[in-house]
């Protein structure tokens, strides 16, 4: 039995989830206490049903910036000490720790959470690869296991719970971090399994979802055809895969990746302008298994930046903001004023408008 | 041994009531069934040459002619009517058995079998009444990935998209040549094609010079015969189709009968006229992969690449392998042609025996080249028995990019699936090349209810699109995660890659 | 008694602040003012009275007024989602702009919008007999505006300089009037609609919406009423009769 209901593993079935999402960066790169993004997200506590939340901080290990950090959730000992003896052989661990939790009622049974520092051993080609292809296999070997975070200076935080259960539980708001977000998730099962929620992570993408993939089907089977392996049969893995195949290893910059993703209708491109024309008409052909279909509004983070981004026919709420150097994406306002009560402005982007906030001076 | 009197197919049945004795049936029908006793001075029918095309019924004037099909009595079960005539045939003649259109044993039929999802309270269906779903299709060759340079808004595309076809929705016709069909019918079915933004397909009857204006929309097939295969053809086409195989008749070849080859069809296809137009098995000059690569490499330079070549083979046993293969060989395209697949005219026991469903073979295709990471490069085209848009979703929920559609196309000109093709004496003036007979065929008319056809298909296919919450066809495409199967075995759902109803995501 | 009742609506759930309301106003108190609200749904949902003023400080949450029937709504910011959803009578002034689904299947009374909507506004919205709703977006609007309407009149000024940010304007559209102000772009137009000459009722109902209109946001009336409008009206009550085949 994993998690809570007996016989039932939530990842041999795909849960679809309405929820809601918030983010929050400091384009200035200046980290701010996690609290911001509890307090906003716990406005939009309608939207879950307590059954699922989390939060990604970036920027919150300062002290440990050059090693990839995974956060593992273990559910048993035994395992623990096996996946520990794997890192060992393929890793340098650096440093590894409980993750500092507090107790908090109601929330539970719980899994074992730690957190391993690890550097590459030798020059092995790509760091990015190993890491991923390692997490990849950790996660569809070991059953009882579960590594929902591995970049570097971020972290996922993640489990069955409200928002605020969950992020007393981890004691979001003593991190620091200059991009912060957050989901809370209604679940049309009972997840027992803390590795369902959101956010998701690969590599140091994370990745919050609100709505469900019409082409999942499409979309899984495309990136397994290039070598990815879709372990947890969420929606949200799959865009997390997406993003990294298209922005790491094909190297699309961002505004393409969304344009791929979220791609204009064939009546608009015949109206671009020649050089667009061919761009977004190529765009589509080649990556026509990468295109999201079904209602979505969902926001991917990154070391340098921040992306807020609607399916084309812009079903999902997502509301934008600025104030200052900081830069607001949530599925309601309300969630975007409680922590700042007088943006400079506010939008509601559309469907072809996604939103992108970088870090100024940031390798992007 | 006693000649006995043979039981007809079908009886015509006449309401002596309503005939006036017009004659019109007797003046119609190519298989001369009825005639005109001057003794009775009524119309009486010769039962036996009746092939069931109902023309007769459907053009009485008095509405006075019934055709029925014969009750059989003569066996059920494991010897069927069809074994029992079949052996009484070749008794008489000592001959292969020739048929056409598609094989109609009891074989699985597995889109039967499949059932499709809606989108409900998780995820909205799309109003395809009222909102945007797209099913504009690209055939050809592509690149995995875009490489580009780029100053601000500025972009270079440092990779190029092979030449490819565009179609307004994912179903074109399939290739029936001229001389399987009338003129008529192949001018019918190029103005539908060309007027709805799809494609057409030569097959082997080379392009009739009342085709040329209308070849802009055209597939020209390179079949073993070569047939009317010169520069200019391959010049005139959107795209080239070498024949490998086809569904009714896998490892053979292309057979129209003596019959058929009028002046006209010999002019266009270069060969006697009344001789058979039996095309070889193989082509002769390709005998092993790297042979066909070679063919594929010798279009394209005909043609300085400017168009998609393509190849279409008949779904066997290693359809798997061999469309790998093909991919690896450079085809822009491959057609995957099923068990029930037609044919003008084809060796019974060979349609109805050899070859594989397409359902399967499109569900292995797809998965093995994307095993292979190159199901991306090409586009894969069904074939073989679509008999309706719902059909036409599930093969491409199974991993087609698109479908030919042959027999359907077929029927909205009129056919009745007679199976009488082979003879030659269609009369509905379609499989014909008897100029009286495909006059009754008027190309414009025909062309109007193909072109019916393909948009009455298009739009259900946007309705059904739009009930699974896909408002763009690439999303549609390989997604397995849209289909279930009801009664199919653990086997059958693994080779076809989905789940049985009642499963979850 | 005080007519006039000032809630803190801060830390209260959404169930509790309209069971209050609906307590206050069986109570007879004729205006209340809602401070602090942050996300709370469903304010006003199914309050069926006259007379009665609702002062919305904050942000409220999804189905603002949702099957309202009669009570005045002043939102003194931007509101969310699904506003007057269903409504049935009653007159929602939003200082702001709104999101998505404003006004889907209103059935009477009206919402003016000081800035912009979003996506899917007026969907269905339906009219009979002395039941008009109206739509007043001092702004602009996005797609799908006024999908399948088959009532009731929406009017798009676009103050700051767009009207229609989008397509499929008037989609399924069987029955209504969308007035936007100023030349419409015929590409956003759904196949369904058509643009028609205003006559002289046209004017009217202009005049007598948008007079309203400026009352409350304070714009210039006159100068509004001195542009051009454009009237788009479905082209056939049965817009896809020809789709079937029976």
């Amino acid at each position: 039995m994993v998690g809570g209901v007996k016989g039932f593993d939530e990842r041999r079935f795909r849960i679809s989830s309405g929820c809601g999402v918030v983010g929050v960066i400091d384009r200035e790169g200046r980290p701010f206490s996690g609290e911001l993004v509890v307090s906003s997200l716990c406005v939009l506590s309608e939207r879950g049903n307590g059954l699922g939340s989390g939060f990604a901080g970036y920027g919150i290990y300062p002290d440990l910036k050059d090693c990839f950090c995974f956060h593992v959730m273990y559910y048993g000992t035994e395992v623990k000490e096996l996946l520990e003896g794997y890192l060992r052989e393929h890793f340098e661990m650096v440093f590894f720790e409980p993750i500092p939790t507090k107790e908090v009622k109601g929330l539970g049974p719980l899994p074992l959470l730690w957190r391993y520092f690890l550097k590459c051993k030798e020059d092995q080609g790509s760091e990015e690869e190993e890491i991923l292809r390692h997490v990849m296999f950790i996660n569809r070997r070991f059953r009882k296991a579960c590594v929902f975070s591995s970049g570097k200076n971020m972290g996922v935080f993640k489990g069955v719970g409200e928002p605020e259960a969950i992020a007393e539980f981890y004691r979001i708001p003593d991190y620091q971090g200059y991009i912060w977000i957050g989901h809370t998730r209604f679940p049309t099962n009972t997840p027992g399994w803390w590795g369902g929620a959101h956010p998701f992570n690969v590599l140091d993408l994370a990745v919050v979802h609100n709505g469900e993939l019409s082409s999942y089907g499409t979309n899984r089977r495309y990136l397994e055809s290039w070598g990815y392996q879709c372990t947890l049969l969420t929606d949200t893995e799959v865009i997390a895969y997406l993003f990294d195949l298209l922005y790491r290893k094909h190297k699309l910059d961002l505004d393409l990746v969304v344009k791929v993703l979220s791609p204009p209708f064939w009546f608009q491109i015949q109206e671009a302008e020649n050089g667009e024309k061919e761009l977004l008409r190529s765009l589509r052909i080649i990556y026509g298994g990468a295109l999201l279909n079904g209602p979505f509004s969902v926001i991917v983070a990154s070391s340098n930046w921040i992306v807020g981004l609607n399916d084309r026919m812009k079903l999902r709420p997502l509301v934008a903001a600025k104030s200052g150097d900081f830069l607001y994406l949530a599925s309601e306002e309300a969630a975007i004023r409680a922590i700042c009560p007088t943006p400079e402005e506010v939008w509601r982007p559309g469907a072809f408008e996604p939103v992108i906030g970088r870090v100024k001076d940031g390798q992007t | 041994m006693v000649r006995r009197r043979r039981r007809p197919e079908f009886y015509v049945i006449r309401d002596y009531k309503r005939c006036n004795e017009c004659r019109a049936c007797e003046r119609l029908c190519a298989y001369a069934v009825h005639v005109y006793d001057k003794k009775t001075r009524r119309l009486e029918a010769e039962e036996l040459k009746c092939v069931g095309c109902h023309f007769c019924e459907e053009h009485c004037p008095q509405g006075a002619i019934r055709i029925e099909r014969a009750l059989s009595t003569f066996s059920e079960g494991r010897w069927s009517t069809y074994d029992l005539f079949n052996i009484y045939k070749q008794a008489e003649t000592g001959r292969v058995l020739l048929t056409s259109t598609g094989s109609n044993r009891p074989y699985r039929d597995y889109f039967s079998h499949m059932v499709l999802n809606a989108a409900q309270v998780t995820n909205p269906s799309i109003d395809p009444l009222r909102e945007p779903v797209e099913i504009k299709t690209f055939i050809g060759k592509r690149p995995t990935r875009l490489l580009y340079e780029r100053e601000g808004q500025t972009f270079r595309l440092r990779v190029s998209l092979g030449p490819l076809l565009e179609i307004e929705s994912p179903i074109m016709f399939a290739a029936m040549s001229y001389g399987a069909l009338s003129l008529n019918a192949c001018k019918a079915l190029a103005m539908a094609a060309c007027e709805f933004g799809t494609c057409w397909n030569t097959g082997e009857g080379g392009l009739h010079e009342e085709l040329r204006p209308y070849a802009h929309r055209a597939i020209v097939q390179v079949a073993s015969g070569r047939f009317g295969v010169n520069r200019e053809y391959l010049e005139a086409g959107c795209a080239i189709e070498i024949k490998i195989g086809q569904g009714a008749k896998p490892g053979i070849g292309g057979h129209l009968p003596g019959e058929k080859v009028t002046e006209e069809i010999a002019a266009t296809r270069m060969i006697p006229p009344s001789t058979d137009a039996l095309s070889p098995a193989p082509h002769h000059d390709i005998y092993s992969i790297e042979d066909l690569k070679q063919l594929i490499y010798a279009l394209k330079e005909a043609t300085d690449y400017s168009k998609p070549v393509g190849v279409k083979i008949a779904a066997v046993h290693n359809v798997a392998a061999i469309a790998s293969g093909i991919v690896r060989a450079g085809a822009d395209f491959l057609v995957i042609d099923g068990l029930h697949g037609g044919t003008g005219a084809a060796p019974t026991m060979i349609r109805d025996n050899m070859g594989i469903p397409v359902e399967i073979a499109i569900a292995v295709v797809d998965q093995r080249l994307r095993d292979e990471g190159i199901r991306e490069e090409v586009s894969l085209i069904a074939s073989g028995g679509f008999r309706n848009s719902g059909d036409v979703v599930k093969a491409i929920a199974l991993g087609a990019d698109a479908v030919y559609i042959g027999t359907a196309a077929l029927l909205a000109l009129g056919c009745h699936l007679c199976r009488s093709c082979h003879l030659g004496k269609c009369n509905w003036g379609i499989a014909t090349q008897d100029p009286q007979l495909s006059k009754r065929l008027n190309p414009e008319e025909g062309a109007q209810r193909a072109y019916n056809l393909l948009q009455a298909w298009s739009l259900e296919i946007k309705e059904m699109l739009g009930a699974m919450g896909i408002n763009a066809i690439e999303s549609l495409k390989g997604n397995r995660e849209q289909l279930r199967a009801v009664g199919l075995n653990e086997k059958e759902l693994k080779l076809l890659g989905i789940k049985h109803a009642g499963e979850p995501w | 008694m005080r007519a006039c009742t000032i809630v803190d609506v801060t830390g209260l759930s959404y169930r509790t602040l309209n069971a209050l309301l609906r307590h206050l106003v069986q109570k007879g108190v004729r205006e209340v003012i809602l401070k602090n609200v942050l996300g709370h749904r469903f304010i006003g949902a199914g309050l069926k009275a006259e007379g009665i003023t609702i002062h919305v400080e904050g942000t409220p949450g999804n189905d603002l007024g949702a099957f309202m029937d009669g009570p005045t709504l002043l939102v003194y910011g931007n509101a969310q989602d699904c506003v007057a959803n269903t409504m049935d009578a009653g007159e929602i002034v939003i200082y702001g702009d709104a999101g998505d689904l404003l006004g889907y299947s209103m059935r009477g009374g009206r919402v003016f919008v000081m800035g912009d909507v979003g996506y899917r506004v007026g969907i269905h919205m339906k009219a009979w007999g002395s039941q008009m709703p109206v739509i007043v977006i001092g702004g602009k609007a996005y797609d799908f505006l006024g999908e399948y309407m088959a009532g009731g009149t929406i009017i798009i000024l676009g103050l700051k300089g767009e009207t229609l940010r989008g397509s499929f304007i008037g989609t399924g559209m069987h029955g209504g009037t969308i007035y936007i102000r100023g030349e419409v772009d015929k590409r956003a137009l759904a196949k369904e609609v058509e643009v028609m000459p205003l006559k002289d009722e046209d004017v009217s109902l202009l005049k007598k919406h948008i007079y309203d209109f400026c009352q409350y946001f304070s714009f210039d009336f006159q100068k509004i009423m001195k542009s051009e409008f454009t009237k788009l009206k479905p082209k056939d009550i049965r817009p896809y009769a020809r789709l079937y085949s029976y």
